[in-house]
Parts: structure tokens; C-alpha cells; sequence
């Protein structure tokens, strides 16, 4: 299971391993019980202990995004290594998606 | 010194591949000393060809995947390679965003990362009989002097 914590709307959700093909079906499903919550209004998404991704996980956390964005919610990401913002930038997810730069903004968020 | 190397290793078309296929690149391309950037970009784009012969190739069904590495100079050149479906219209694949599953939240953009992470991609397919995809890196932190 994600470690996760929830603080009043807010959910961080710790992604951990690699997000590939291989693993998506299982993150989206845990992503998925996470925020089926209607409660849940802001999903921040923690990179920090994520060692691998590639364009499967961009499809995940898009698809999370539409959902939240229905339900007029926020999805935010920290701790993201260069690597991954750099997928990040290229599918234009940093435009719809912000980065957060640290706990207290996230805190705010 | 010129430097040579070369490696095949073919493996059935499952998702529990993906993750052998990058182990197996990145373990291929140390002797190139490559960086932690220049090996993140590696698996990656080995990830991104491998997840399509695997999730398009042999859509519904299973077949092999072969993963094929060579070595010269400080080049590093990759194919991965299926039986499957083929490609019909490789340009328009190719396109950013293209998916033909985005019902099952693809996100269209496996070709661009290779393009973006690798020098050279080149994609070659036959409908019916398969796809090959290669794709060259140039290993810089070898180089230094
Ligand atoms: N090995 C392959 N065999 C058959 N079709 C492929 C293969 N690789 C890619 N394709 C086609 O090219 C499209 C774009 O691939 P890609 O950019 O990786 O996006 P995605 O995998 O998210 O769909 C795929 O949706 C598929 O239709
Ligand atoms: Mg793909």
C-alpha cells in the first residue's frame, strides 16, 4: 500500500519504486481507492522516494488529474528528481500541474 | 582506445520484462562510464520501446522481445525489436501525444522521450511482421580527458 497522509482535504500520497507499465496497474488502483474520497480536494503527489519513471507514469497521474480537475481539486507534486521533471516538462504536465517547492507550500496548497 | 562491445538477450513479451530490460541496459552501457543523467535517459528510453513492443507489438498475445546493445567508442547504440502487429503510419506514431489506446491512459509520448533522451531514434516496421527500433547515445563522460 501507498503511505499516505491525509490532512483535513488534503491528501500526500508517497509514490515509492518504479512507475512503469509494469507497475501502473497497481498505483493507479491505490491512487484510485485513495481519492475516491469526494472529500479529498487536493492530491499532492511525493516524488521523493520514486526511482524510476517514464510516459506510463504520465498517463497515470494525468488520468488522476482529470479527476481531481472534475471535482474542481488540485493536484500537486514535490520532491520531483530532474529526471522526471524533465518528462514532466516535455508532456506539458508542469503546466497543468504545479510543483511545490517545499512542505510549507504544500501545506498551503 | 577504441572500445567494443556487443549484446543480444531476448525475453517474452511480459510487463515484468520492462524493468529486466533496464536493468539490463544499464548494467550493459557502465562500462561506457556513463553519468547518472546518461544512464537515467538510457533506461528510460530502453523502458519506453520495450513497454511498446510488449503493450502494442503483441497486443492480445505474446511473443519474444529482443534487446540488442553494441559498444563503439564511446557510442552507444541500442534495438530493441518484436513480431508483432507493426506500425502502419510511422510518422503519425511518432507524432507527440499520438496514442492509438488512450482509453487505457497511454499517454502518447513513449517516442518522444526516446527521441529527447537518446541523439538518434529510427524507427522501421513492417504491418504484420514486426517492429525494430534503434536508437544511438553518445556517452560523454567517458571522454574526458
Ligand atoms: N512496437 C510497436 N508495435 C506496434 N505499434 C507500436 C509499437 N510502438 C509504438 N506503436 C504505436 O505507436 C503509438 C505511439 O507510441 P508511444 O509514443 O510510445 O505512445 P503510447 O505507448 O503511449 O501509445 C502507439 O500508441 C502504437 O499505436
Ligand atoms: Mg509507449
Amino acid at each position: 500500500m501507498l503511505k499516505h497522509l491525509r490532512e483535513g482535504s488534503r491528501l500526500t500520497v508517497r509514490l515509492a519504486g518504479e512507475l512503469d507499465h509494469c507497475c501502473a496497474t497497481t498505483v493507479r488502483r491505490e491512487l484510485d481507492g485513495l481519492i475516491a474520497d469526494p472529500g479529498v480536494r487536493t492530491l499532492i503527489l511525493d516524488f521523493a522516494n520514486l526511482q524510476f519513471m517514464d510516459s506510463s507514469g504520465i498517463g497515470v497521474i494525468l488520468g488522476r488529474y482529470r479527476q481531481m480537475r472534475d471535482r474542481g481539486g488540485l493536484v500537486g507534486v514535490i520532491n520531483m528528481n530532474r529526471h522526471i521533471a524533465r518528462i514532466f516538462h516535455m508532456s506539458g504536465m508542469d503546466r497543468i500541474i504545479r510543483e511545490l517547492d517545499n512542505p510549507q507550500e504544500a501545506a498551503q496548497a | 582506445m577504441t572500445q567494443r562491445n556487443k549484446m543480444e538477450t531476448t525475453f517474452l513479451s511480459l510487463p515484468e520484462n520492462e524493468s529486466f530490460a533496464r536493468v539490463v541496459i544499464a548494467a550493459f552501457a557502465v562500462q561506457l562510464s556513463p553519468t547518472l543523467g546518461e544512464i537515467a535517459d538510457v533506461k528510460t528510453a530502453v523502458s519506453e520501446a520495450v513497454t511498446n513492443a510488449i503493450v502494442h507489438g503483441y497486443e492480445g498475445t505474446q511473443g519474444m522481445v529482443t534487446l540488442r546493445a553494441a559498444i563503439e567508442g564511446h557510442t552507444l547504440t541500442i534495438v530493441v525489436e518484436d513480431q508483432g502487429r507493426g506500425i502502419r503510419d510511422i510518422p503519425r506514431a511518432m507524432e507527440p501525444f499520438f496514442t492509438s489506446h488512450p482509453e487505457q491512459e497511454r499517454s502518447g509520448m513513449g517516442f518522444s522521450v526516446m527521441q529527447t533522451f537518446m541523439d538518434a531514434l529510427h524507427v522501421e516496421s513492417q504491418p504484420g511482421h514486426g517492429t525494430r527500433v534503434t536508437m544511438r547515445k553518445r556517452i560523454r563522460a567517458g571522454n574526458v580527458a
